[in-house]
């Protein structure tokens, strides 16, 4: 018994391992014949399917969502630890509430996004429809990970800061944040990797016009979307496996980097 | 009153108001689905919209059953769990109380790995090199079923695995000991003792992971075949609540959107109910 019992754990682990490997190889093995310097060309033309044009409405995309998602994610994350009495009725109608969110299946939010910012707002299919979309999309995220950095924070490194004589706000700003920064970032991180990965929320509020978008209110597609439009057209398989390498490289250097940056968290503890 | 009080209790609003936006978010998005979906489920008629077996949306008269995409949303779910569960469980298993040092750290690079990697991404994989295969093994198109079961349950794994091992690993390890102590060996120790005491957290992974692989969206409508028929056989390709929307909603008219914002009315209210579930769940295991 317990030796078919190890034997069964042991084949799981290695099954896991191997489904990750093959994951992973048979794409890289698949997209680097596919890999041209013509895809990494400045425009897109329907002979030359360059990502570079999707690239940068990826990283467009990234700085705008940030630009909404982290001043109220960390914001609030600064309320429920540093002000918010636990168990209050407010604070359980927040944790509901983010915990609701973080659980939204992502063509939810791309049907919202496209009935509130595409219809409602007439903000058409644009960069700035996708960007509110994905902001709420990743705040549970980044409130989540501010919280637990925040909650990480030394307690006596507080105690002097207020016994110093600093306010409670200043105590907040200049000893709390810094010190929980890394935490606060390996969150931004994650989210922006959940961004690059992300597809259903996009292709109805953002769109999938391949060439670069030059205003917020225009239509432009991410990496993510590109490959998607790549892999529903039958005869860009080449281009497709090329373009899911690229997007699979970016996506585990976040993954990694976001990692490292807990971990040093973890260490400063 | 001083300058700096003022600026105190200035931010403090400040901070209140901005926590209050997730609250504010969620609002909005059940306000733009349900105020879409109710008036068509209204019009329709709730068990027609519900229980109804055909979807036709472009014939006339037109049909909004969603009843085959519950089926197709339920079964994939089933099959992912059913796939991703044992193997999750105990690869966790393997993490907790067999890797060390460096092969313990690679492990779990490589689950936090494959959680990170794009759906879309998945489902390419799927469609290139998982579809051949299960066309040579069952016949047909190779989009069934079993196909996308067995993706859906790689796909939740990672959530699985983390999930359970962090629930193992907050077992005291005085249970551990004392099982041993009494005399069983190292595998009856953890399934008979930590596993059980493990047990709501390691419940709740599987929760976690099938509110995932209900959701799942694109990865699902690559390989799935997507025929909105309820299937006699594990050889038969589905469409779910998720991909029906996909599919359809680029060139829905009026009364179509509304039957597929109606849809995602439908998978709102499964995503709560598991929410909630995982909600007591989580509960049940503080108190413990």
């Amino acid at each position: 018994m317990s030796k078919v019992l190890r034997i069964l754990v042991k084949l799981s682990a290695i099954l896991t391992v191997s489904i990750f490997l093959i994951t992973v190889g048979y794409i890289v093995i698949r997209g680097i014949p596919g890999l041209s310097w013509d895809m990494f060309a400045w425009k897109y033309t329907s002979e030359n399917l360059s990502l570079v044009p999707a690239m940068i409405t990826t990283i467009m995309l990234i700085v705008l969502v940030l630009a909404i998602a982290i001043p109220f994610g960390v914001l609030t994350g600064i309320y429920l630890t540093e002000y918010a009495r636990q168990q209050s009725k407010v604070v359980i109608a927040i944790r509901l509430a983010t915990e609701t969110l973080a659980g939204i299946p992502s063509i939810v939010y791309g049907l919202f996004g496209m009935l509130f910012f595409v219809f409602r707002l007439q903000w058409s299919y644009s960069l700035i429809a996708g960007a509110f979309t994905a902001a709420i999309m990743v705040l549970p995220l980044i409130i989540r990970t501010t919280e637990e950095a925040l909650l990480a924070v030394d307690p006596l490194l507080k105690q002097a800061s207020l016994g110093l004589g600093a306010t409670k706000l200043q105590t907040i700003v200049k000893v709390c944040l810094p010190v929980a920064m890394p935490g606060i970032l390996a969150g931004v991180i994650l989210s922006i990797g959940r961004i690059v990965g992300e597809t259903a929320a996009f292709i109805f509020t953002l769109g999938t016009m391949a060439q670069l978008p030059t205003r917020l209110t225009e239509s432009g597609r991410t990496l993510a979307l590109h490959m998607y439009v790549l892999s529903s057209e039958a005869f860009h398989v080449r281009e497709a496996f090329a373009t899911a390498l690229v997007l699979l490289v970016i996506v585990l250097v976040i993954n990694r980097l976001s990692t490292r940056l807990s971990k040093l968290v973890n260490k400063t503890k | 009153m001083s300058r700096p009080e003022t600026r105190e209790k200035l931010m403090k609003v400040v901070f209140l108001l901005a926590a209050l936006s997730s609250i504010l978010a969620l609002f909005l998005i059940m306000y733009f689905i349900f105020s879409a979906g109710i008036p068509f489920i209204k019009e329709y008629g709730l068990k027609a919209f519900l229980f109804g077996q055909v979807w036709s949306p472009v014939n006339s008269p037109q049909k909004y059953g969603i009843w085959p995409m519950i089926v197709g949303s339920f079964i994939l779910t089933v099959g992912a769990a059913l796939v991703g569960t044992p193997i999750g469980i105990l690869s966790a298993v393997y993490l907790s109380y067999y890797a060390k040092g460096k092969l313990k750290y690679l492990f779990q690079s490589a689950v936090s790995l494959m959680a990170s990697v794009p759906s879309i991404i998945y489902g390419f994989f799927a469609l290139q090199l998982m579809v051949p295969i299960s066309r040579a093994l069952f016949g047909g198109t190779g989009m069934n079923i079993i196909t996308a079961s067995v993706l859906l349950g790689i796909m939740i794994l990672p959530t699985i695995v983390s999930i359970s091992e962090s629930s193992l690993n907050a077992v005291p390890n005085r249970y551990y000991q004392g099982s041993v102590a009494l005399g069983a060996t190292k595998e009856i120790s953890i399934f008979r003792t930590m596993i059980p005491a493990a047990k709501s957290g390691i419940l709740s992974s599987v929760i976690l992971g099938i509110g995932r692989a209900i959701g799942e969206t694109m990865a699902v409508y690559m390989i799935a075949g997507n025929q909105p028929r309820l299937p006699k056989a594990l050889t038969d390709g589905v469409r779910t609540l998720t991909t029906n929307i996909v599919l359809e909603m680029a060139y829905a008219g009026v009364e179509h959107r509304q039957a597929l914002i109606a849809t995602a009315m439908v998978l709102f209210v499964f995503i709560l109910v598991i929410n909630f579930l995982f909600f007591l769940m989580k509960r049940k295991d503080r108190h413990e």
